[in-house]
């Protein structure tokens, strides 16, 4: 199956990448842009006998090496 | 005594350290390579800075899975010493042995330049022949060195004093132009609840010698050196 994993910094941790972002789509016109944060975006293919089983591989790999608990939360997307 | 520095793929600081201790501080001094398991007897292991994986994912999470931490894992539960400057600070904070995170620097610039520290606390082996409010001049050059760490454990490490060295102006004074990459509380440096896992952004190893504008980095090495000669003394 195909895994779509993405990454976010959790709420309360600066994000100066979003905010440099919304500068600039400001600077083009897009005055009505606000909140913007950057992410991380991860793409695998999965081999695994079901869905809870591929579930509980992903909330391992993102805890282990993915994302860094202290600073990133995630969600995930399952394909086929 | 006898010192370990740890060589990562992209570690580029793994020669100044040894050359600052070997050349400035006659002390014995291996290399280790990452890919090897933790042998032979150690006194203090450093984790040097760099690019380890080339800062891939974030800096230090692929470093922290390298064969040798397992060895440096262990060596911090038993109580040994180990210093992680800069990514092998992050490093220490990716593998769960020091508290917090190292992120993007608030101005998203690499930062290159000398900074002022303040020696907070002196009950450790890495501040051990330092005074409480101490400056020390010494260079950062990073661009993921800005510590974030949540409310309760901010809360944490002052009550356990857990910050060794804080970013201040020439006077001694927290200042917000003095803290070159936006870190909570001006942190530049913490260490472990049982404070002989210490981990700084800051290069003592590019502070060694009056030749290279200044050598307050000694300070730091050479407290480490008190302290565990004294310790291996004390046991015989």
């Amino acid at each position: 199956m195909r895994v779509k994993i993405f990454v976010s910094l959790k709420n309360g941790v600066l994000d100066p990448q979003g905010k440099a972002l919304e500068q600039s789509l400001h600077t083009l016109g897009y005055n009505e842009v606000r909140d913007v944060r950057m992410g991380k975006f991860v793409e695998l293919n999965l081999q695994a006998g079901s869905r809870e089983a591929a579930e509980v591989c992903i909330r391992e790999m993102c805890d282990k090496l993915l994302t860094n608990p202290v600073i990133e939360n995630f969600q995930y997307e399952i394909e086929g | 005594m006898r010192w370990g520095v740890v060589v990562f793929p992209g570690s580029c600081d793994d020669q100044d350290v040894f050359d600052s201790l070997k050349r400035e501080m006659g002390q014995k001094v291996k290399f280790l390579w990452h890919k090897d398991e933790l042998a032979g007897h150690f006194d203090c292991l450093v984790l040097p800075g760099g690019f380890s994986y080339g800062d891939y994912l974030r800096c230090g999470a692929m470093a922290r899975f390298s064969p040798i931490m397992r060895g440096v894992e262990k060596f911090a539960q038993d109580g040994g010493v180990v210093l992680g400057i800069c990514n092998g600070f992050q490093i220490l904070c990716e593998a769960g042995l020091l508290p917090g995170a190292l992120v993007r620097n608030a101005g998203l610039r690499f930062v290159c330049q000398q900074v002022w520290l303040r020696v907070e606390e002196t009950d450790t082996p890495f501040t051990s022949q330092l005074k409480k409010g101490q400056l020390l001049r010494m260079p950062v050059k990073h661009g993921e060195g800005r510590y974030h760490a949540d409310p309760e454990t901010l809360e944490r490490l002052g009550q356990n004093r857990q910050v060794l060295l804080r970013y201040v102006n020439a006077k001694g004074k927290s200042s917000l132009p003095a803290n070159p990459n936006g870190s909570l509380d001006d942190i530049a440096g913490v260490c472990n609840e049982r404070r002989n896992v210490f981990g700084l952004m800051p290069h003592p190893e590019d502070a060694c010698s009056k030749l290279l504008g200044g050598d307050d980095g000694l300070k730091i090495f050479s407290s480490i050196a008190a302290a565990c000669e004294l310790k291996s003394g004390a046991h015989g």
